[in-house]
This record gives structure tokens, sequence and C-alpha cells, in this order.
């Protein structure tokens, strides 16, 4: 509190206005002057650590060595490449993000090491798969599959019901996963009579159980077996589908493609199939996601959907 | 230069005089040095207790961070109690305002940390300097020597004091014997370390330098604890009346020794020695009534009791009483006025939460279940037209030994509940997790449903199963 002497004397600049109009001219005080000197040298000590001054298109990195931070990156093409430059936030980040893959590697390669079966028999294993699943899938399925993997009709299916299109096995979802899936079903607009469209329509509708004409239905399921139509090939015999193909089972009360829950009226629900039908589809289309994720990822990625999600039926 | 009206100079600016105390012996002191004497035997020797434990290091209390558990004795406190320190909080504030209310700032005069920190370094001070005019001739002597021996040496005490108050303090978070070798041997963590600095350097700061400054510009308890004084409130008071008598207080010269003297003269009792000024901590005059500065400590009640005996006047001119019975015209012996609405009612307060806060420690289960439904979707229809609700459960294990938890349903048929395969989970001694739940209903007996229960059965027979209320949702 030395400064406090001069608090009690007023100094002025000595010009005089008005013969009473003074300017105070008193010294700062010390502790603030200090700081002020000392924020000076912090920032010459920061020029020479950090990323400092722009320079046209490029920017001072700092004394080169004397603030350098050292990251693993990995390529396009799958290769470790270890680097190292100035201290820079991206850089900071990397390491960051080196030092949490380190973190979770043990529990990756746990989940690597066993056998599907094995790992949702351990909880603790199973709430990493958990956690970090549900992050891997937020990041790469959400997108289509909605964020809690409910699906869209019309564009992508539920993952957490207990219908599998393509087969709800370990193997299968990770087949899935690694080469993805093309769906398709050739419309029927030109193959098919409007009449013969709208009896087909009504026998999908009764084999899900939603109201229907039961005479045109009958006509629909003659329909479904002939070689007019020959839905048969793909949705089988017996409409429940084929796994291998993908072709989706008609007699379930799941719906991926005609908005059948959506729709108020039984019209509605006839011009939804009919649409289907007469335009087929062409969108089914998941990525393959082999070269984005790697093994054990696609690997933990499969026990989470399978697991925490609604695999196995 | 023509001078205008001068600046008034600034009370807050206004230079400091150095207060330098002059000790003092009596039942105040004699409290006060029990209090510190208590207080410092359980903070520094707390971490070092042991303690039997099989889920963590054996210290008696411990703060585990690392963990998440806090231990003390036999009750370990988690994450999911925070409950109980906002009851502690609202109980350390009742008590505090409790006790002001009664008997004025009694935390400041004898518990706070400020005030036993820094009596232990006027005391360090006293020590090695001497007593209060050695201590004053010291600080006019030009550097030299023994100023250097005598100053340095009391202050590289006091950073010695505060450092093991920090280590101490830093031994509470950690198991304290391995702590405090790792710490001496550069093996401790970075966070270790900081707190350690900072603490010392704080504590030194505080109760070494600033000392009585903290009370008078710091601290936002030592202000509003004015708001609780009442007109029967106990504070330390000097009789004005007693003291000043009709002509004022004045020095024992000749003529005017004995109390007839001085009261026929109209005298007080007051003597002005000054003693009671220069034995107060933060360089009061009491008898200019009560101050905010004043932090309750009865020093100067010790001091102008001696003072008192020496001249063979009564007792009691400086002395815990109330503004009520001072201002009286018949003032009566002081005395504890608590028949009044707000003691009472801090009292309740502080009863009832003490209560809510025992009780609640006392019928907490060992086992922690919460469940949360997975909101996105809230329901999925299967193939069957069955539907699905899925649940998040998070199982906590307060106990210190690894359970096995069963998890079934009440109130739906026991076979709507899919786990996979874990039709048993093992949580490690403190320790949580959180397994998945689906529960498929069909779908007549779901839209029924709106409501089931959870049941978390333990394997330890002493733990009583858990019952947690879900919801069921369907498209109704």
């Amino acid at each position: 509190m030395s400064q406090d002497n001069n608090t009690n004397t007023t100094n002025t600049t000595g010009h005089v206005w008005d013969n009473d109009l003074q300017e105070l001219d008193n010294p700062l005080p010390r502790w603030w002057i200090w700081g002020f000197y000392i924020t000076f040298v912090f920032t010459i000590v920061y020029w020479l650590f950090y990323p400092a001054w722009p320079i046209g298109d490029n920017y001072t990195k700092g004394v080169p060595g004397l603030n350098s931070i050292t990251y693993t990156a990995t390529q396009p093409n799958g290769e470790q490449v270890e680097k190292t430059t100035h201290w820079n936030m991206r850089s900071k980040f990397m390491v960051e993000m080196n030092e949490l893959q380190e973190a979770q590697k043990k529990w990756f390669d746990k989940v690597a090491a066993m056998p599907f079966e094995d790992v949702q028999k351990d909880a603790e294993l199973m709430q990493f798969v958990n956690s970090v699943g549900k992050t891997m899938f937020t990041d790469n399925c959400a997108p289509c599959h909605q964020q809690g993997a409910q699906g869209k009709i019309g564009f992508s299916p539920n993952l957490a019901d207990d219908h599998w299109q393509y087969g709800g096995t370990y193997q299968n979802i990770e087949e899935t996963i690694v080469a993805g899936r093309n769906g398709y079903m050739p419309p029927f607009k030109e193959v098919l009579q409007d009449e013969q469209i709208t009896q087909l329509a009504n026998y999908v509708l009764e084999m899900s159980g939603e109201p229907h004409d039961a005479e045109a239905s009958k006509a629909g399921a003659a329909l479904f077996r002939s070689e007019t139509a020959a839905c048969y090939y793909c949705h089988g015999e017996n409409a429940q589908g084929k796994i291998q193909m993908g072709s989706a089972n008609l007699t379930d009360k799941i719906w991926l493609w005609a908005d059948i829950p959506g729709s108020k009226t039984d019209a509605a629900k006839l011009a939804e199939v009919k649409r289907v039908i007469t335009g087929g589809l062409n969108r089914g289309v998941m990525p393959a996601w082999s070269g984005r994720l790697s093994p054990a990822q696609i690997k933990l990625l499969t026990v989470y959907v399978h697991d925490s999600l609604g695999g196995g039926k | 230069m023509p001078q205008t009206g001068a600046a008034k100079p600034s009370s807050l600016l206004h230079k400091q005089i150095p207060i330098v105390t002059r000790s003092v012996k009596g039942k105040f002191r004699n409290f006060k040095t029990a209090v510190m004497v208590v207080a410092y035997s359980i903070y520094f020797l707390l971490p070092w207790m042991p303690w039997q434990r099989n889920s963590a290091a054996d210290q008696a209390v411990m703060f585990d961070l690392e963990s998440r558990r806090f231990f003390i004795f036999d009750l370990i406190v988690y994450p999911q109690d925070i409950f109980w320190l906002a009851m502690l909080l609202f109980i350390a504030a009742a008590l505090l305002f409790f006790t002001t209310g009664l008997i004025g700032r009694a935390w400041c005069g004898y518990f706070c940390f400020q005030t036993l920190w820094s009596d232990l370094f006027i005391f360090i001070e006293r020590m090695i300097q001497g007593e209060r005019p050695a201590r004053l001739r010291l600080m006019k002597q030009p550097l030299g020597a023994e100023k250097i021996l005598k100053i340095g040496g009391s202050h590289a005490l006091m950073i010695l004091v505060s450092l093991w108050t920090a280590v101490t303090f830093a031994a509470y978070f950690s198991y304290a014997p391995d702590f405090v070798i790792a710490l001496f041997t550069g093996h401790a963590v970075e966070a270790a370390y900081i707190t350690v600095g900072v603490l010392t350097l704080t504590t030194y700061f505080a109760a070494g330098v600033i000392r009585e400054h903290v009370c008078t510009l710091a601290c936002p308890y030592a202000r509003f604890q004015g708001v609780m004084y009442e007109a029967d409130t106990l504070a330390v008071s000097y009789d004005s009346k007693r003291g000043e008598g009709l002509k004022g207080r004045t020095l024992p010269i000749i003529g005017l020794k004995t109390r007839d003297e001085r009261q026929e003269k109209g005298h007080g009792d007051c003597i002005d020695c000054g003693f009671c000024v220069q034995v107060c901590p933060t360089g009061i005059d009491i008898r200019d009534g009560l101050q905010y500065q004043c932090i309750s400590c009865g020093l100067c009640i010790d001091a102008c009791n001696n003072i008192m005996d020496s001249v063979g006047y009564p007792r009691g001119l400086i002395r815990y009483d109330s503004e009520k019975n001072l201002s009286s015209d018949q003032p009566k012996p002081a005395r504890l006025e608590w028949k009044r609405v707000k003691v009472i009612g801090y009292a309740t307060a502080l009863l009832i939460a003490a209560g809510i806060l025992l009780y609640n420690i006392g019928t907490r289960n060992d086992t922690d279940v919460s469940v949360q439904q997975v909101r996105q979707p809230l329901f999925i229809m299967l193939s069957d037209g069955s539907y699905r609700n899925r649940y998040q459960v998070h199982i906590v294990n307060k106990t210190e030994l690894d359970a096995r938890y069963q998890l079934s349903v009440r109130g739906i048929p026991a076979s709507s509940l899919d786990l996979g395969s874990l039709k048993e989970v093992r949580v490690r001694a403190g320790k949580s997790l959180i397994m998945n739940a689906k529960v498929d209903l069909e779908r007549t007996i779901a839209q029924q449903t709106e409501k089931f229960e959870f049941v978390v059965t333990s394997s330890n027979p002493d733990t009583a199963p858990v019952v947690v209320p879900a919801n069921f949702n369907s498209q109704r």
C-alpha cells in the first residue's frame, strides 16, 4: 500500500482554465502499472511458444523446437504416421484423441479377441459397448437410422425392432455393416393393370391384419404366386421374405416402405401399398463401412446393434 | 500552483498501523487455546487415523475423488448422496444464525480458521520476537542481523506451518502415508502440488500477512452476521455508564485512585490503560461500542478483568451483555435470553434439518437403482404387433463387497423382460453398472399397462430388494 501517499496530495498538469479548472495528473497505482508491465512480458513469452502474428498467408509459429507437439495420425490408406509440428490447437486435439484411443484400446482388444456370443455375457464389457457403440452409432448410422435406431418409414429400417430383412445374427449384421446393402424392387406399373395392383395391395394388407377387400385379396393371393406378377420369386411362397436377398416379410406388422402406421383411412393405406407396388423402389441402399471403420470398431458396432438395439431374432 | 480543496485521504487507502497484539491471560484466552488444541488435533491427526476397509485404503476419513467415494469412518458417501451436502450446508447456516442471534459472533471469535491460524501465527511471533513492546521495538529497529533473524525466522516458521496445513488438507484426498512420501519424493500427481502450493501461499498470506483484513475487508460472513444481532443478543460490550461516569474516563492519577474518589469527582471506572486495545486482534477500541470489526473473541474482557483485579475494582467493565440490558436504568446480571421468536425459529430449523439428514443417512439402502427409459423412440412395434420399451438400469453397489444382482419385473409377466443372456450381473464394491433391459408386451397387455416395477435383488442377504417404478408406453 505504498502508493497511498500519492493519493493524499493533488498533482495537476499545471494548466489552469477559467482560473480554477485544472487537469489532475495523479500517478497510476503502482500495482496496476506493474500488472500492466507484466502483461508485456507475458505477451513476448507467448510469442516464443505459440502461433501468434499473421504475416500474409502465413503466421509466426514460435521458436522452432521450443514447444512442439507430436501425434499419431491415420492416413486414408490406414497407415499410421507420426507427425511433429509447432504447438497448435488442432494437433493438441489429435494428441487428446490419441490418448483416448489408447485408453479405449484394451477394451476394443478384449472385444476383438472374444467370440460375439461371449461379449454380451460380460456385463462390464457390455457397458463399454453401450457407451462407445452409442457414440459410433450416432456418428455413422444415425443420419439414416435416426438417433434411437428407430429408422424412418420409406427411408431406413428400424434397428430396434425384431425384424431383420438381411438377418439378425451377429454374422449377418457384421456382413451388412462391412459390405453395405442394396435393396431393390422393380416397378410393376408396366407389367400389371391397375386393378391387379389393387388386388395385390389388398392381399398385402390382409397378410398384416389390416382392413382390406376380401374378394380383391383372394385374387391378389393368386396373382402373388402367378408368373404374371411373380412376387413369390423374391418374397417367397409364404410371403415371409428371404434373408439372402433382403426381401421384406409381408406378413408381419412392420412396414418399411409403405407408411401404413401413418395412414389414417383405409383408402390411404391401400394407396400407400399400391404406390410401392406401382413404382417399385431402388432407394434401399446402405453404404459399406469396411474402409471407414476398423474391423474392431465394426465388431463392437455389431455387438451394439445386436444386443443393445434389437438384433438376435 | 493554486491549491484546490485537497482530496480527503480515503480511509480505505489510508496506511494501516500494523497491529501488534499483547498477550493476555484469562478464561476467554484459555477457552480459545482449548478450542485451538482440539481443532488442530482433529485437523492434523485425522488423516493419519487407520480404519479397516475392504475396498479402499485403510484410512478413517478419506475423500477419494478418484473412485468418487467419501469415506467417513463407517459411512461411505456417494455422488448420489449430494443431497446430504445441501442439508449439511443448510445446517451449518442455521447453526451460525442460531449462535449469532444468541451470543453474537462466537464463530468468528473462537472457531473460524482465520482466527485459529492468525492466533497461532501471533503466538509464533511472540515466541520468537517477544512480547508487544519488544516486537514494536524490533519493527522500528534498522535492518540488521537481529531483525532479519527474528522476523525472517518467525515468517519461515509460519510458512512451514502453512505448508503442513496444506499437506494435511491434501492428505484427506488420498491415502496419507503414501501421499506424503510421494509428495516429497516428487511422485505425486500435478493436482497435489498445485493444491499444496496454493494452500500454503493462501494460508501464509491470510493468517501471516493480511490477518484482520480478511475479517474486515474480505469476509462476507463477518458483514452479514451483524443482521442477526438483536437488542437481546449477548455481545462483547463495554459498560460505558460505569466506565465513563459523568465526566468520562481518566487515568488513575493521585486523588483519583479509589472508586470512591473517582465517583465523587464524576469519573467512571475505566482507568484508560489501553490494555483492551492492545490485546485486540483487529485493533479496535471496544469502548467505542459495537463495531463490525469486532470478531467477539473476548480477549478485551480478559484484559480488562485483569486490570480491574489489580486496581481492586469489580470485574466486568467489559463483558458479554445485551444492548437492551446495558441501556436499561437498572442493569441486571447478563443472562442468555433465548425465548425469542428468531432464536427459537433458528433452533427449530436446525433440529428439523439435522433430523432429516440423520434419518436419510440412517435409512439409505446399500443398493441404489435408477431406471431411465430410452425415449427415442418411446416404443417400438414388433413384427407380431406387440410393443417393446427399452430401459437403462443403473445399479450402484454402495457396500464394500462385490455383489451380484438380479433384475426382475413386477406387475407384468416375468417373461416379458429381456436381458439378453445376463441372468445376473456382478457390480464391484463401490462401483456402478448400467445394463440394458427390454420389455416386450403383447398388444392387449401393452395397451392396459401404464406402470410396472423393476425389482433389483442383491445376493447380499442384508440388503433389501429395491423396487423402482417405471412407465410403459404404447400406441393407445
